[in-house]
């Protein structure tokens, strides 16, 4: 790796004008596990880092009233151990026991990935269907931006260079809801999803209508992608198999997949209409209390 | 170009102290710097595990952890595991079953293995093979590992 600068700043404001200072020479380190990767590589040159660790809004993980704030550098290990966190949030917590290792997932974390923009990242579908919003600051102070519109191709996300994603905000569940993420690799631990879905139900209180829906995508096009339609789809429908074979056609039109080293674009078609039905039945299981 | 950063962290309970440019990895300050040779490069990218390291509790790879992010930070690493009476039964475990063969990968299993064992002493095979799937052995087909490890369950629970 060529010579690089380490800033560890205590203070978001300190974060961001080092980050305004050295424009797209900066960017912020937290696991590190996709970053450390792409510097060695040579996939990626920068003048600095800046830890994200050292500040202390990025690290924090709080339950509130209005849901979770997960800062952007929480390792997936501490939100998969945080015990409120994983009954709230199991959708959440599917892909986050699955990234990468044990090693990585002490490392690794959501906000990382989110500002990593893989079209793979498994993570993300997940915060999309939970209604996931990210809170960023920079230069000109705080947006927020919807956790689908974050990415904006491979690699590529809305961040303006000074911009730092600060944390990630997760809306309560409601009554009678649930999520849940699957993936698609060929063995069974460390490897990238071939397909990744995710879906999120709001069942009616007798917990056979569902009421709303949310699918989310991996893998299948050039950034993670939020299948409106096919979640649409099983709005004010009865929880039956008639209702989710559907959703699962219209889910594996949204996909946009490319054929490479690990898929074909007719494979990938298939296992998200598979999967869409999968996640669909443990959500509403989840939804029902069933598991 | 950057200069040396002063770290203090403390590794195997010893406080220790080295100089390193900020582009460095833990992997190569402790192989390099502070002359600590037990954990192993293998893919130098986070897939392989021969250079786990247990850093303030949780197994990481320390290829991908700068040296500098390791300023007040606790790390154990393989050269901490025996004692001054002996073996870890981990590593008695792994002599006696046969659990290694060219030993490229065995500081990484062997730590990442002590982290499991100490949080889930009654860790089951599935949950050995789960928690090890980030260390790659090309060895041995890994049933002479996970026999090892269950083994060292067997003995640190007695």
């Amino acid at each position: 790796m060529r010579a690089i600068d380490y800033v560890a700043p205590t203070s978001l404001s300190e974060a961001v004008s080092v980050l305004s200072a050295n424009g797209d020479r900066a960017r912020p380190l937290a696991g590190g596990t996709d970053i450390i990767v792409q510097l060695r590589g040579g996939r990626r040159e920068l003048d600095v880092l800046v830890d994200a660790k050292t500040i202390p809004e990025l690290n924090q993980i709080e339950m509130t009233d209005s849901g979770l704030r997960l800062g952007a550098a929480v390792p997936c290990y501490e939100i998969y151990q945080n015990q409120q966190v994983a009954a709230a949030y199991p959708g959440l917590i599917d892909a986050a026991g699955l990234i990468g290792s044990i090693q990585i997932q002490g490392r690794a974390s959501i906000g990382g990935n989110l500002c990593n923009a893989a079209p793979s990242g498994d993570s993300i579908p997940p915060v999309i269907t939970l209604g996931g919003e990210a809170h960023i600051n920079g230069p000109n102070g705080w947006r927020a931006v919807a956790a689908e519109n974050f990415c904006t191709g491979p690699g590529r996300s809305v961040l303006e260079p000074g911009e730092i994603l600060v944390g990630i905000q997760i809306p309560a569940p409601v009554a009678n809801s649930g999520t849940a993420y699957l993936r698609f690799i060929p063995r069974n631990e460390m490897d990238i999803a071939v397909a990744g879905v995710s879906s999120s139900v709001v069942l009616d209180a007798s917990g056979q209508t569902i009421q709303s829906a949310r699918i989310a995508l991996a893998s299948v096009g050039p950034t993670p992608i939020l299948a409106t339609a096919a979640g649409d789809s099983l709005a004010g429908k009865a929880a039956s198999d008639d209702a989710i074979a559907e959703a699962g056609r219209l889910a594996s039109e949204a996909a946009t997949p490319i054929t490479d080293m690990r898929g074909t674009i007719r494979q990938r078609h298939h296992l998200v209409d598979v999967l869409t039905r999968r996640t669909l039945n443990i959500a509403i299981r989840r939804a029902r209390g069933e598991e | 170009m950057p200069g040396l950063v002063h770290v203090t962290t403390t590794i195997n309970g010893n406080q220790t102290d080295f100089l390193c440019e900020p582009r460095q990895s833990l992997l190569e300050c402790l192989r390099d710097v502070v002359g600590m040779t037990g954990s192993k490069e293998g893919c130098n990218d986070g897939n392989c595990g021969a250079c786990t390291v247990n850093l303030d509790g949780r197994i990481v790879t320390s290829c991908l952890v700068l040296g500098v992010e390791a300023q007040g930070a606790e790390v154990n690493t393989i050269e901490g595991v025996a004692s001054a009476d002996g073996l870890h039964p981990i590593q008695q475990a792994f002599l006696e079953n046969a659990a290694l063969q060219c030993g490229i990968c065995t500081p990484g299993f062997i730590v990442a293995a002590k982290a499991l064992l100490e949080a889930e002493p009654d860790a089951d095979e599935a949950r050995i093979r789960h928690w090890l799937a980030g260390n790659l052995c090309r060895c041995t087909g890994y049933d002479k590992i996970v026999r090892a490890v269950i083994d060292a369950g067997e003995r640190m629970r007695a």
